[in-house]
């Protein structure tokens, strides 16, 4: 019985077996597809209690917007975030985020930022930046708050305040000018969406909301949505009416079975 | 060219109150020359979950294959179905594990979630998932189908009307795209009823 046929858990990582052909099809003049990007704002502070990171919410393809309302800050550790620029964060994020949590178990303590950023860095150098995933990494553990980020090469840095993506000059402006050291809550959340917007208003690759993640000791704050800017307008009330009806050559109607739920009453063990 | 112009596509999804429509086009070419008018882009996975694959007619069909052979394997060892949430993350992976050598396709998702609720994400060719609360779009139409589903979207649409609206979106745009076309292929599931129609379009 050859089981070479289908490998339905094949080994962990990437699977190159396409390569060859697609290069065949390179060769013979179909371009190769463009993956989803996102231009993206995403930045991060340090405050007085621990670290706020914001993000806009809009996903491109090519000059298409794909997601009006995507969500870039990904869940790491309980206590450590990351927001994303590409479409190779995910798949990055959940990772470490998996490998985190069998360190936890493993250690039986806290997720500490350094190490999301370790095991990140490693993993991203190790493509030599053909994983294509820059990253803004902020958490406070029991060394306190951190804040880092990480390049598609896998060089780090350790900051106070910092930006990435499309609109991140546009958002750093607004740090460089306003930010300083010992904001509260308020302070830095209200800087935060400012630079966000600023990415958001001049940055075409960035657009719709403001998304902020507020990270302080033992708890965080994911205010999804935390400005809208840009709301729909013109919305027609009597909406779209069709003049002439789709005309249908068949149809075919499958009845459904009603989902039951079986709930199996136990039966007490005989002594 | 581009690599998905070369066997030309349209697939929408649309969500409806606890209910959802997936509609393709129905063209197969090779290029300019068309082939076949009645290629199935649609596949079922169970009762209450579809996949649309826009892109490579040939991973297309590969895909699908895999994707249902993974599925099977889940109701042997789940006895029950699996949930589009889920499925969704096992297409993402599929298409992940093949960053550098990806699947030439991308994956539109459409199912029923617990408690009834429609769910519909898409994927472009190496897994980054879009989920969506009003429609999605894929194939070469997608850049006017992004503006007919725009225009024409209202939440909370019925059955019927959600039929419709989304069978006028996906003629209208396939209109304006000489890869897709020849007539449509709708489905509309609500928790009681699979309805598949077949849409008379433009056959050119």
């Amino acid at each position: 019985m050859s089981q070479s046929i289908v490998d339905v858990s094949a080994k962990a990582g990437f699977s190159f077996d396409l390569c060859k052909r697609n290069e065949m099809l390179t060769q013979k003049g179909l371009k190769a597809p463009s993956f989803l990007k996102t231009g993206t704002t995403i930045v991060g502070l340090i405050f007085k209690d621990g670290v706020i990171l914001g993000a806009d919410t809009r996903a491109t393809e090519g000059p298409i917007v794909a997601d009006k309302n995507c969500e870039k800050i990904h869940y790491m550790a309980p206590n450590i975030y990351c927001c994303g620029t590409a479409a190779d964060t995910e798949a990055v994020t959940d990772m470490v985020s998996s490998q985190l949590r069998l360190h936890r178990y493993e250690t039986g303590r806290d997720s500490r930022v350094i190490t999301a950023l370790t095991l990140l860095k490693k993993h991203l150098f190790s493509y030599q930046g053909h994983v294509s995933a820059a990253l803004v990494l902020g958490g406070v553990d029991i060394t306190g708050p951190h804040l880092h980020t990480i390049d598609p090469n896998g060089l780090t840095e350790t900051l106070p305040f910092a930006t990435m993506g499309s609109g991140s000059l546009a958002a750093m402006s607004v740090f460089e000018a306003k930010y300083k050291e010992g904001l509260t809550r308020d302070e830095g959340i209200k800087l935060v969406a400012e630079a966000i917007c600023s990415g958001i208003f001049n940055d075409l690759g960035s657009g719709s909301n403001v998304d902020i993640c507020v990270i302080t000791k033992g708890n965080k704050e994911y205010l999804r949505n935390y400005m809208e800017p840009n709301p729909r307008t013109y919305v027609s009330s009597k909406g779209y009416s069709f003049t002439k009806k789709t005309e249908v050559l068949l149809t075919k109607i499958t009845p459904l079975l009603e989902r039951v739920e079986i709930t199996e009453v136990g039966e007490a063990m005989e002594e | 060219m581009s690599i998905f112009e070369y066997n030309g596509s349209a697939v929408v999804a649309m969500v409806g109150k606890n209910c959802f429509a997936i509609a393709s086009d129905r063209r197969l070419g090779v290029q300019l020359q068309t082939i076949a008018t009645d290629f199935q882009r649609i596949s079922k996975i169970h009762d209450h979950l579809f996949i649309g694959l826009s892109g490579l007619a040939t991973d297309v069909q590969t895909l699908y294959q895999r994707l249902v052979f993974r599925h099977k394997l889940y109701q042997l060892r789940e006895e029950r179905d699996m949930k589009p949430e889920t499925f969704a993350s096992l297409v993402s992976a599929i298409l992940y594990e093949k960053r550098f050598g990806p699947f030439l396709c991308q994956p539109v998702i459409a199912g029923l979630g617990d408690d009834n609720k429609p769910f519909i994400c898409t994927m472009d060719s190496i897994g980054a998932k879009e989920l969506a609360k009003d429609f999605v779009v894929s194939g070469t139409a997608s850049e006017s189908l992004y503006g007919a589903c725009e225009a024409m979207f209202k939440p909370d649409m019925e059955a019927e009307e959600l039929f419709e609206t989304i069978s006028q979106a996906l003629l209208s745009s396939v209109d304006r795209d000489c890869l897709s076309g020849w007539g449509g292929h709708v489905y509309v599931v609500t928790p009681n009823e699979v309805k598949e129609r077949i849409l008379k379009g433009r056959m050119d």
